[in-house]
């Protein structure tokens, strides 16, 4: 499996996309500086960049990659190597590449902006972890649905829609359901429903260790009155991990029973 | 040696192996022919495991390989489309696969009788067709395995690779492989297959010699002896 991460590694480090996505977030990471003159303010824009766009750009480039490599993975499917290796392989090397746009994009004007002399590192830190996590869970959820769909543009469609229902529509689904019920006792309902959404849990957990309880939201306020703020973080963790352990082993299931 | 019984295999509605049986193909040339349509990829890639059959068995040595995986270490597999990791180098690629498949190899001799040297440091995005074709011979040729499986390997060649390539066919017949081809050129059939294995909605309709077929049909050549058992199959 190894060897395949690395050369679906190496392939995506030379393609433009990867280079593209590095200034992008290089070029952010100054103007969030430049604008704000305050590395903690600058975290903070940072986080609401992050859960939104890490997701798409996973979403996106999980089903592309898989199209785009389609005689690739033929390739390898008539070598003997175990398909589990093969697409594990390839997943992992596209989401490290991806994740380590988003930590040298942002890492190069944070550092030399001096975070590391301040006690904001571990916020930092913490955030660029939530974006890895949010990349490796939207490559699988993409994955999976381009392993479903033959079609290219039905594939890619699709995961854009998944995007776009986890960042905008659950929210807003969530939010008229709040008011249409207002009149019942909806704290176990929220929990449930943001436990659903891997986009809210992650930004509970950013504002959570962040401790703004002025951006906490009615969920992140209903997590931190039941759990506390650790607890709290150690539960949106789990389940973000099981947000990401999910969708690999279907992307395992699904491509031992797929034709190519 | 492969064997099949009862091949099934349907995507969706569509039959495209409809109990298929093959008897033992041994060592030899076997020419898998058929019009469009007819099955000769499933079946290719039901052997290679890339299509997961319904029902029935596939042997190779009197050993059940569906679902299995360590048996393609005795395949070499020349997909039809030639298609790679376009920001890879060929010297790269040449060297990822040799990593996945730790034997001996004899890549160097290939490359140079292909004239492949100027082309190792490219990208493999900017190789022509029929480049992209050579680098696909050398990545299955490399190998010494007893199968061989070429699935439309001319296309793309000019002549000189052409007349390589059949040199190496032959030469790998020499060593007792079994070489199983695709082809829909009739000429490059005729010249180098020893046996015929044709394939019509999703059966195998005829199974002998190129000589066999031609007394059966009543044709002086391959290419009308073909066309014979289609026109019969549609009356």
């Amino acid at each position: 499996m190894i060897k395949i991460l690395k050369y679906s590694f190496y392939d995506l480090m030379r393609s433009k996309w990867s280079y593209i996505y590095f200034f992008f977030y290089l070029f952010l990471g100054f103007v969030l500086l430049f604008l704000n003159n305050d590395l903690s303010k600058s975290i903070i824009t940072l986080m609401n960049v992050i859960v939104v766009l890490t997701p798409l750009i996973g979403a996106i480039f999980g089903a592309m990659y898989h199209y785009n490599s389609k005689e690739f993975v033929e390739l390898l499917l008539a070598q003997p190597l175990k398909r589990r290796t093969i697409f594990l392989g390839q997943f992992l090397g596209l989401s490290i590449s991806l994740t380590l746009s988003l930590v040298a994009g942002l890492g190069i004007p944070f550092l030399s902006y001096g975070i590391f002399m301040s006690a904001d590192i571990f916020d930092f830190i913490s955030i660029l972890i939530v974006g890895g996590v949010l990349t490796f869970i939207f490559t699988a959820i993409s994955y999976n649905i381009a392993l479903a769909n033959e079609d290219k543009i039905k594939g890619i469609g699709f995961a854009i829609l998944a995007w776009l229902f986890t960042a905008v529509i659950y929210d807003g689904l969530f939010l008229v359901s709040l008011v249409i019920f207002d009149e019942y006792p909806l704290e176990y309902f929220a929990l449930g429903a943001s436990v659903f959404n891997p986009i809210d849990l992650s930004r509970i957990l950013i504002i959570l260790k962040l401790d703004i309880s002025a951006l906490l939201g009615y969920t992140g306020a209903v997590l931190q009155n039941f759990f506390g703020t650790s607890v709290g973080m150690l539960i949106t963790s789990i389940m973000l991990m099981l947000w990401m352990f999910i969708p690999l082993k279907m992307i395992v299931s699904k491509s031992k029973k797929k034709d190519f | 040696m492969i064997t099949i019984e009862n091949l099934h295999k349907s995507f969706g509605k569509l039959k495209v192996l409809d109990g298929l049986n093959m008897s033992a193909l041994g060592e030899g040339i076997f020419a898998v022919l058929g019009p469009n349509g007819s099955g000769k990829t499933t079946l290719i890639k039901c052997i290679l495991g890339m299509v997961i059959p319904n029902s029935g068995s596939i042997k190779l040595n009197n050993e059940e390989i569906i679902g299995k995986w360590i048996y393609r270490k005795k395949i070499s597999y020349m997909p039809q489309i030639a298609n790679f990791p376009p920001n890879l180098r060929v010297v790269e690629l040449i060297e990822m696969i040799k990593t996945l498949r730790p034997q001996q190899t004899k890549e160097t001799e290939l490359i140079k009788l292909f004239d492949l040297e100027d082309s190792l440091n490219k990208k493999l995005a900017t190789l022509s067709g029929g480049t992209k074709q050579k680098v696909n011979i050398v990545l299955t040729f490399m190998f010494d395995s007893p199968i061989i499986i070429l699935d439309e390997p001319t296309t793309g060649l000019d002549p000189l690779s052409l007349i390589e390539l059949k040199k190496l066919i032959i030469a790998e017949k020499s060593k007792n492989k079994t070489i199983i081809i695709t082809s829909h050129i009739m000429s490059f059939i005729e010249e180098i297959s020893d046996e015929i294995v044709f394939l019509l909605e999703g059966n195998v309709s005829f199974n002998g010699t190129i000589e066999s077929l031609k007394e059966e049909t009543n044709e002086g050549n391959l290419e009308h002896a073909i066309a014979n058992i289609i026109q019969k199959s549609n009356d």
